[in-house]
């Protein structure tokens, strides 16, 4: 991979982050592909194959409802979120695959911050990234967060 | 239905003594904050509602599919493991409910929340128990001998003689299986299962458990608040169309639908029932803060919903079997909600998401999809875990302060509409029986 890929790839995963953490999550699902995925789910389940997630957004419309729901529907303690994310370990899809895309994983730790406590950490565990080409940008055809955390301290509002 | 014999009496209820706060001449429509916080309050309920005369959710059979399958859970505050053991040739398999707890030393021996095994072995001195907790063997048990200088023997240590292995098995629970659901009871003497539910819950339980189930997966939160405000959140019907968007914008569950409430005999447990309309504004949204007139979902495909025949007319319908279980079919979205006590101020809340062996692919799929709208991140689930936490830090700081709990009057009675809070008071009704204040 060179350096201009790579450059590009962790610049997607940053701005997912970056994005995450401010008070506007409205261009968030611009970094997915219009029928892209997300998924939040427990490692419990990861790792026994069961399909159960804490969300699972189906195309880019779905994001839009979640992030629609953040600010205007779903009634919770404000909160902030920071992500602090590793360095992603990076493999090209194997040769010949049609559409040349990046399989990216990275470890994170999401820390929520509430209004008169101290911070906590909301969720950790890695991101299992998908990522493709499209039109010269890079885009996540689809992202799964995988927590360790599978007890969750109360509800998790915001996509991590 | 299977039932073991009790080996281990309930001994005398050594909290049913200590003094508890004064409920005082208030309604029991007017709770005091002192029940979700007070610790005798708390150690008095488990003994008397979770440890005795009552019947806890433990888990369902298609979690533990094969011989030897187990998966641990709690009781109240206490660990137990539910266990498959093969049935002799031509018998079905059973399950056994043990408490986690070696009768030798009370190492909880299961460490995992699921495996298989052949038994259960405590680590720490190898006491080892069949999985339907009889003690088959421990070791020492007749000492080590020592041979000495002179090639004769002599026996060092070892249980004396009338130490009986029979007598030292784990705790076993009394186990009740209905519809692939598994309850059981630390209290051998408890009422058959059928009768604790009574027939009109019981008939809407049987609605829900009527063909082998499938496993989905499992969603785990901590919510720092008293168990008993998840149990009243589902036995209130007010709340959903005014606290939750989508319910009353998408006309899921709102003040203008066919609604009943229902409840067993003694107030306990409860089942809102409720068929969906087609939303909108009307003059039930006057008002209501939470009603989005013209919103519409980017991608529909979180509500494609998909009429069963099993439903057989109701859309929605949540029951609450006090006191550990909450049972939930919100259109094609199916969970049982496990509450496990962890202190006055918290609980544990464990959703078992599932759906039907016989499903085609694209309804698991559709089941999965409408998951989205319930549990931890749930559209309409995680306002409520908020919400709660909210009522804990208020009563916490003011544990005179009482509710108000009098929509739809003071009475405790079945209604054909969902303005009301008679479920709620009809459980505080109970609970002040049991626990004698």
């Amino acid at each position: 991979m060179d350096f201009i890929t790579y450059q590009a790839i962790t610049s997607l995963l940053l701005q997912s982050a970056h994005i995450l953490d401010s008070d506007d999550l409205s261009t968030w699902p611009d970094l997915f592909m219009p029928d892209g995925q997300y998924r939040l789910q427990s490692r419990e389940n990861f790792d026994a194959g069961l399909p159960l997630s804490v969300m699972h957004l189906t195309s880019q419309a779905m994001l839009r409802d979640r992030v629609y729901a953040v600010a205007q529907t779903i009634y919770h303690e404000p909160y902030y979120q920071r992500h602090v994310c590793s360095a992603p370990a990076l493999l090209m899809d194997a040769q010949g695959d049609a559409d040349g895309g990046v399989q990216a994983q990275t470890s994170y730790i999401v820390i929520r911050t509430q209004r008169d406590k101290m911070p906590q950490i909301l969720s950790t565990g890695r991101y299992i990234d998908h990522i493709v080409q499209r039109d010269g940008a890079w885009l996540f055809q689809s992202r799964s967060a995988i927590f360790d955390n599978d007890l969750i301290p109360n509800s998790i509002i915001k996509p991590v | 239905m299977h039932a073991t014999i009790p080996i281990h009496p309930i001994p005398p209820d050594p909290v049913a003594q200590a003094a508890l706060p004064a409920w005082g001449d208030a309604p029991t429509s007017r709770a005091p904050g002192w029940v979700y916080t007070d610790a005798q309050v708390y150690a008095r309920e488990m003994e008397q509602l979770f440890y005795r005369g009552h019947w806890c959710y433990v888990g369902l059979e298609c979690e533990i599919p094969k011989a030897g399958d187990y998966k641990r859970t709690q009781i109240g505050e206490r660990s137990v493991v539910m266990v498959r053991e093969r049935g002799r040739p031509g018998q079905p398999d059973q399950i056994h409910v043990v408490e986690n707890r070696c009768a030798h030393r009370g190492v909880q021996f299961v460490r995992e929340r699921t495996g298989n095994t052949r038994s259960f072995v405590c680590p720490y001195h190898q006491w080892t128990y069949k999985l339907n907790g009889d003690l088959v063997g421990l070791t020492f048990k007749n000492g080590v001998e020592r041979v000495n200088d002179d090639g004769s023997t002599t026996k060092r240590g070892g249980m004396d003689a009338d130490f009986q292995l029979c007598d030292h098995g784990l705790t076993k629970l009394k186990v009740a299986r209905r519809g692939g659901v598994v309850f059981a009871s630390f209290d051998h003497g408890v009422e058959s299962f059928e009768d604790y539910l009574g027939p009109d819950v019981l008939h809407y339980f049987d609605r829900v458990f009527h063909k082998p189930l499938k496993l989905l997966g499992i969603n785990r939160q901590r919510i720092p608040a008293n168990w008993k405000l998840m149990q009243e959140n589902i036995k209130d019907p007010y709340h959903p169309g005014l606290l939750h968007t989508w319910f009353v914008t998408f006309g899921l569950w709102r003040a203008d639908q066919q609604s009943q409430m229902v409840m067993d005999a003694k107030h306990r447990h409860a089942c809102m029932v409720s068929r969906r309309n087609e939303g909108g504004a009307g003059a039930v949204t006057q008002g209501v803060t939470s009603f989005k007139e013209g919103m519409q979902l980017n991608d529909k495909a979180l509500l494609d919903i998909v009429p069963e025949a099993w439903w057989a007319g109701p859309t929605v319908v949540m029951m609450t079997l006090f006191p550990s279980l909450i049972i939930q079919q919100q259109v094609n979205s199916l969970s049982t909600r496990h509450i496990q006590p962890v202190e006055p101020g918290v609980f544990d809340f464990v959703w078992t998401h599932f759906g039907f062996e016989d499903d085609t692919d694209e309804m698991t799929q559709r089941r999965l999809r409408q998951a989205n709208l319930f549990g931890p991140a749930g559209f309409v689930s995680a306002d409520d875990g908020e919400v709660i936490e909210f009522v804990q830090q208020a009563y916490a700081a003011n544990t005179q302060a009482r509710t108000i709990s009098e929509q739809d009057g003071t009475g405790v009675h079945n209604t054909d509409h969902n303005v009301t809070e008679t479920l709620i008071r009809g459980m505080y009704g109970y609970w002040r029986a049991q626990m004698g204040v």
